[in-house]
């Protein structure tokens, strides 16, 4: 047993080193745009740019509408599914698990094969309709990941009582789906939301193929052409994935466990 | 009059019996789903199925077998694939190794607490840890004037990179991807392991067996299957990733997602239709790992319920 607390914490050790190493070496990169001293220079001219500003600004607005998108879709669907339909289940996590199989790329390449300017729905043939294909495309992207969270939420609360009760005091299904049923598993989409944030914030490959002005694009551009600046931009955009994972956990505290509570 | 007659319909279907109802009624009950499948079928389904199809299709729209053909007759390409799945294949076996000992190591090791539930978290955000700003990390790293090579240079004396190590390079890269693959591997193996049951372990060493004996009869047939359906997930989790190698090293490593990117922006292989047949081969090549992943996925849920 000792022999192998020994080895535990050599491989931890060596692990902590391998991930450690890279954030260090980053944040010690970007401190040095002044020469012969350490300063917060990097990040003063990163955030003081007018094209880091818009860019972010877009694609927070871009995500924000993803995840409306993504729960407008996805909670009355899971829903149905586990009140009418569970025939239909293994189909519809079938679909949801596509966007884990199609890579990105290829998705975004039949996008732009399918809705040219020429097209029977020319998304692409105006700024707005090309926001739109953006969105709907994170949104698919966003699929597994939303609709796995919020079939968990459905998991733990009683769908079929409280559908039940809801008609009986007269309520219609918009109303079910959202008094009663969206505020019962708002914890589960709210983790659903920020996975989604983490990952449409920095998205590289959907954007610029689609000529789009997101924060993606614009890292990958700083990169090809500054020195010390990408290195805080790093730091920034590794502080939001951590900023976005922390939310999710503390929401996990808050996550009722179980429908079947003990009397 | 319309009023009267709603009142009787919705009378004469409250007192029927459940199944006289729904004898004769519009399929309402699909109006609930239907825009889910509406989405799916043309954002997900349909363009995919056109790609797929124009693979087949020469430039007047006939069958043709000819650009599957050029996937392997092309050198550019064809190296193309297989320096990709080079770099999958490795970055996935030795992300899943490595993840597998880390996950060991705080579950089974003998750990405090705070060092499992610590390593859990930071997997979390590591393994969505990818994309451009990644490669910034290892550029401010491994670069030529990245920490760990002046480090080395400075106070070691070691030139890595008069020693032939490029980062800009398929094994760069390969490092690089572990950033994301060893995390991912941690946070799907860690509850595999935590159902391995003590009381096997117990049974084992009731009955004689040395720790050798336990891991080689019990332990690894019961990981194996969650284990090889892991490193199928890596690899097309690193085949279809595209930014941090774009960042990393622009469009000079030959690796098929870039070769795509490449043919979208400007048809550089002067043949759309054997653009579609890149793209079918990457979904080939991920469907494939896929259906193996539930393949194990399934076996392995025998044991660990």
């Amino acid at each position: 047993m000792k022999t192998g607390r020994f080895w535990a914490w050599l491989v931890f050790a060596l692990g902590t080193a391998y991930f450690f190493i890279p954030l260090i070496a980053t944040f010690e990169f970007s401190l040095r745009m002044r020469r012969g001293e350490y300063s917060f220079d990097a990040y003063r001219v990163v955030l003081g740019d007018a094209r880091f500003q818009e860019t972010f600004a877009y694609s927070v607005t871009v995500a924000v509408f993803t995840i409306i998108l993504g729960v407008l879709l996805v909670v009355p669907t899971a829903y149905w599914i586990r009140l009418r339909m569970p025939q239909l289940r293994p189909i519809v996590e079938f679909i949801t698990l596509l966007p884990l199989v199609i890579p990105a790329i290829v998705i975004v390449f039949g996008y732009i094969r399918m809705y040219g300017s020429n097209s029977p729905l020319p998304f692409l043939g105006s700024a707005r309709g090309t926001d739109a294909l953006l969105v709907i495309g994170y949104a698919t992207l966003a699929l597994p990941y939303m609709y796995r969270a919020v079939d968990t939420g459905l998991r733990t609360i009683d769908v079929r009582t409280l559908t039940e009760a809801a008609q009986i005091l007269g309520a219609g299904w918009i109303t079910i789906i959202a008094r009663v049923i969206l505020p019962n598993v708002l914890i589960a989409v709210l983790s659903g939301a920020f996975l989604t944030f983490a990952i449409v914030i920095g998205e590289f490959t959907l954007a610029s193929l689609l000529n789009r002005p997101a924060f993606g694009p614009y890292l990958q551009n700083i990169g090809a052409n500054r020195a010390y600046e990408p290195a805080a931009l790093a730091v920034i955009a590794f502080a939001i994935t951590w900023g976005c994972m922390s939310v999710i956990q503390v929401l996990a505290r808050f996550a009722p466990k179980s429908a079947n509570r003990p009397n | 009059m319309t009023q009267a007659s709603i009142t009787t319909t919705a009378d004469a279907a409250r007192s029927a019996p459940p199944d006289a109802q729904s004898g004769f009624r519009l399929p309402t009950h699909w109006l609930g789903v239907a825009p889910f499948f509406i989405f799916a079928l043309m954002f997900l389904i349909l363009p995919t199925l056109y790609l797929v199809v124009g693979a087949f299709q020469n430039d007047q729209g006939e069958f043709t077998l000819a650009n599957i053909r050029q996937l392997f007759l092309d050198a550019s390409i064809r190296d193309a694939y297989w320096v990709s799945i080079k770099i999958s294949f490795w970055s996935a076996t030795i992300g899943a190794f490595v993840g597998l000992a880390m996950a060991i190591a705080i579950v089974r090791g003998g750990l405090p607490r705070w060092v499992r539930s610590s390593t859990m978290t930071f997997s979390g955000v590591a393994s969505n840890f990818a994309g451009v700003p990644l490669a910034f990390a290892f550029l401010a790293t491994l670069g030529r004037l990245g920490l760990v090579t002046v480090i080395l240079r400075d106070a070691f004396g070691i030139n890595i990179y008069a020693m032939g190590f490029n980062v800009l390079s398929s094994w760069g890269l390969i490092v690089v991807y572990l950033f994301f693959q060893i995390p991912l591997m941690i946070v799907i193996i860690t509850p595999a392991i935590d159902g391995l049951k003590r009381e096997w372990g117990e049974a084992a060493a009731t009955l004689g067996a040395t720790t050798w004996q336990y891991w080689r009869m019990v332990v690894i047939p019961v990981l194996w299957p969650s284990f090889l359906g892991t490193v199928i997930l890596l690899f097309a989790n690193s085949f279809g990733a595209i930014a941090t190698a774009y960042a990393f090293t622009g469009s000079s490593l030959n690796i098929v997602p870039i070769k795509l990117y490449a043919q979208i922006r400007g048809d550089v292989l002067h043949n759309p239709h054997l653009g579609y047949a890149l793209a079918f081969g990457m979904i080939v090549v991920t469907g494939l790992a896929n259906i193996f992943y539930i393949w194990f996925r399934t076996r392995s849920e025998r044991w660990l319920k």
